[in-house]
């Protein structure tokens, strides 16, 4: 970060305090100058389009107000500090949120210290911990899986077992702390298909799912071979270590109209769920992976 | 014409062109606000356009409200207040002739670039470099006419409503100069010069004396003229507005800082900002006492007068609005109100309550005039009533409705569980926010109706006029 020099502290404070003063100074003289005290029909003699200008003195109450919000500046400024001077109080807008911080701490810990002896299977069934867990979920995670965690294009359902990275507490709770990238690269490996092969390519994958496309599958096998069953698998089943989907279980991360199907594959796909570790800290995390384990143990 | 000129041979025809184009603007503009409005409770008249979408509309409103509509009135007023009280004809009309037409051609640029999605980000400056060039050389050519005027003036003393324009246009020019540098990297993209907190800063700088300079120091040039005129009283007292001057010009650039509480900003920067912002309601309110305190003896005007009426309720919109904004300014009382709605209703109690209605009192003064009657005689003085009516309680609903809102919003984004979770998510705030966007709507719509009864007024009165030239002309 780059720290404002000495020269620019003096400046701003010198501009800040000096406008105060310059207030006073102007509200001091134009008193001292004022010819009436009372309201008066006098004017200044200056007439403009037929405008005059009555001579009458500022209304004191006015006056008094300006100066007490100048003097409550002055206070103020010397509270909690000017240019780099962090004044008699040593506020600061960081210990402030610290204070905050503590309090909460110290307030809601003890309830975070007591889940934190349950297992995330045993909070998945705790009424509390589901409580406090789908409040985080709402605050936090609603906006890309929605209100119901059921996703969105490119989001994936909670409430299915359809996993990506594997619906485990321990994978749950690794991929919220940790976040995840899904890479699918365009093409698959060796890069860019033409036209006819991702058309091949994506009848192939819509076979897996019993349906058929415009293309030649069993062309589209081989270049699937090639091309996708490193990260898919052979048999399209994927691979939840490299968060590669299923292709066999008609469940679309992207959706899986023949159009989009070669669309993934002519674009590639890029998907970011962000890390919380920093965001939430072990214990929310803990109890929100409780509340998404939860999710898909109806089925 | 052959009849004796009792005045100077004014230049009236440029003021014409202003005022009745910001009349045009005006209804332009509001009905962009009305619409995106509309948007936030059925969000589907957005037509899935994506010239049509909030995220755009929303700049061309405010581009359109406050530099089309309300520049339009300024420049107006300003040119027919400087040639009037200094006696003497405009420095150059031609110079002034380009203001208008570059003036225009800014605003059309900025209703083609702004929906298409060229934009610098900055708020209300987000037309880009080639746009931001032709201001700036419109705003100096508008800066030599109006000072070539003071120049040239037949009168030995400054006007004090010629103080209040002089400081807005010399300080608009700085203000825009400074927070538009931007290294161009294609003809509709740039990136500002500035970086990170300081570019924040520099922005917010810019925003907050948009507020001062172009929607209040140059407003109070208008009531400065306008009040006493309509009234037909003196200015109430000189020194005062010698001390709210100097006071309010001195005190308004500093106080930016406070759009940027509790942020990365340095403490101290938003400690200076805060102070600066309380100390500003005293200058500020000068300004309201001056204009009152001009009325006292002719109180009973208001009642058959609705353009004082305009006028006066402009007064205690802004004497409102000047007392809020320093409130909100407080560190704890914008830790509750900043992102809420409640900011969306102090802008639009000073934007609709305090600019928009001196500019109509103002334009109904002056129309009349510069198409050769006597002030205030439009058309129909009876419309003039109703679009008063109209205005002002468009104006309280929209207020109200961000208030209740704004408050709400704070009070439900920080209300927390006995387990520290949040009890509501952002999505619940949303939808409890709904009745008070309809009432905006309703209160929007309102507005502009009576804007549209306005440019109807307006339309009708300059047809008269012309027509009653052209049988002059015949005989």
């Amino acid at each position: 970060m780059t720290e404002l020099t000495t020269f620019w502290h003096l400046w701003v404070s010198a501009i800040v305090i000096g406008s105060m003063i310059a207030c006073g100074i102007l509200l001091t003289l134009t008193l001292k100058g004022q010819k009436y005290n009372e309201e008066t029909d006098q004017t200044t003699g200056h007439s403009f389009d037929g405008i005059d200008e009555l001579d009458n003195p500022m209304p004191k109450w006015w006056l008094w107000f300006f100066w007490s919000t100048i003097i409550f500046g002055v206070l103020y400024i010397g509270v909690y500090g000017i240019g780099g001077w962090t004044g008699f109080s040593d506020w600061s807008s960081h210990g402030q949120w610290e204070r905050e911080m503590a309090k909460a701490e110290e307030k809601y810990q003890p309830y975070y210290d007591k889940l934190n002896t349950m297992s995330v299977e045993e909070l998945a069934t705790d009424k509390d911990a589901l409580a406090t867990g789908q409040r985080l979920f709402a605050s936090n995670c609603a906006v890309c899986h929605g209100s119901t965690a059921t996703g969105a294009l490119g989001f994936p359902n909670l409430t299915d077992s359809d996993w990506l990275y594997g619906g485990s507490s321990d994978a749950i709770k690794q991929t919220i702390t940790n976040g995840r990238t899904g890479i699918m690269p365009v093409g698959g490996l060796g890069g860019e298909k033409t036209a006819s092969e991702r058309s091949d390519i994506a009848a192939h994958v819509l076979s897996l799912s019993g349906r058929v496309g415009a293309g030649d599958a069993a062309k589209g096998k081989a270049l699937f071979a090639s091309s996708c069953a490193a990260c898919h698998g052979g048999d399209g089943k994927g691979n939840q270590l490299m968060g590669a989907p299923n292709l066999t279980d008609n469940i679309w991360l992207y959706g899986g109209s023949e159009k989009q199907i070669e669309f993934t594959i002519q674009h590639g796909r890029g998907g970011v769920m962000p890390a919380w570790n920093e965001i939430l800290g072990e214990d929310k995390i803990h109890v929100l992976s409780g509340y998404v384990y939860s999710l898909s143990q109806n089925q | 014409m052959s009849t004796a000129i009792e005045q100077p041979n004014y230049n009236y025809k440029v003021v014409k062109y202003f005022a009745i184009m910001a009349v045009v603007w005006g209804v332009v503009g509001m009905s962009i606000g009305v619409l995106i409005a509309s948007q936030l409770v059925w969000p589907e008249l957005n037509f899935d356009i994506q010239y049509l979408t909030f995220s755009r509309l929303r700049p061309l409103h405010t581009n359109t409200v406050i530099f089309a509509f309300g520049g339009c009135a300024l420049f107006a007023t300003a040119y027919y207040v400087v040639q009037r009280t200094c006696q003497a004809r405009i420095f150059s009309d031609s110079l002034a002739m380009f203001t208008f037409w570059g003036w225009q051609a800014v605003i059309v640029a900025a209703a083609i670039t702004l929906p298409m999605g060229l934009t610098s980000t900055k708020e209300y400056a987000e037309l880009e470099w080639p746009i931001d060039i032709l201001i700036e050389v419109v705003w100096i050519s508008f800066a030599i006419v109006f000072f070539g005027t003071i120049a040239k003036r037949n009168q030995p003393h400054i006007y004090v409503a010629n103080w209040f324009f002089g400081a807005f246009i010399i300080t608009i020019a700085i203000l825009h100069t400074i927070n538009s540098l931007a290294i161009p990297v294609s003809m509709w993209k740039s990136y500002s010069i500035y970086a990170g907190t300081i570019d924040a800063m520099v922005q917010w700088w810019y925003g907050h004396n948009a507020v001062g300079f172009f929607l209040t120091a140059g407003f109070l040039g208008i009531m400065y003229y306008f009040i006493p005129k309509q009234a037909e009283r003196p200015v109430y007292s000189y020194r005062l507005s010698i001390v709210h001057f100097w006071a309010l010009i001195s005190i308004y650039v500093w106080a930016g800082a406070h759009h940027l509480h509790y942020s990365a900003l340095p403490d101290w920067a938003q400690s200076a900002g805060m102070v600066m912002s309380l100390i500003l309601l005293a200058p500020s309110w000068g300004g309201m006492i001056n204009g009152m305190m001009t009325l006292s003896g002719a109180w009973h005007k208001l009642r058959t007068d609705p353009i004082l009426r305009f006028l006066v309720v402009s007064l205690s919109f802004y004497g409102m609005s000047t007392f809020e904004g320093p409130m909100m300014a407080i560190k704890t009382v914008n830790a509750l109100s900043h992102n809420t709605d409640w900011t969306i209703g102090h802008v639009h109690s000073g934007a609709l309550g305090w600019v928009a209605m001196v500019s109509f009192g103002a334009i109904y003064n002056l129309l009349p005039v510069v198409l050769g009657k006597k002030q205030g005689e439009m058309y129909s003085i009876k419309l003039i009533n109703i679009h008063f009516w109209l205005a002002t309680l468009g104006t309280v609903l929209y207020i109200c409705a961000m208030w209740v809102n704004g408050i709400m919003q704070g009070l439900m984004w920080r209300a927390v569980n006995a387990d520290g979770t949040l009890t509501y998510s952002f999505v619940e705030s949303l939808e409890a926010s709904y009745p008070g966007y309809f009432v905006r709507v309703v209160g929007g719509a309102l507005f502009l109706a009576g804007m549209l009864i306005m440019a109807y007024n307006t339309f009708k009165t300059v047809r008269g006029a012309h027509a009653e030239q052209a049988k002059l002309a015949q005989a």
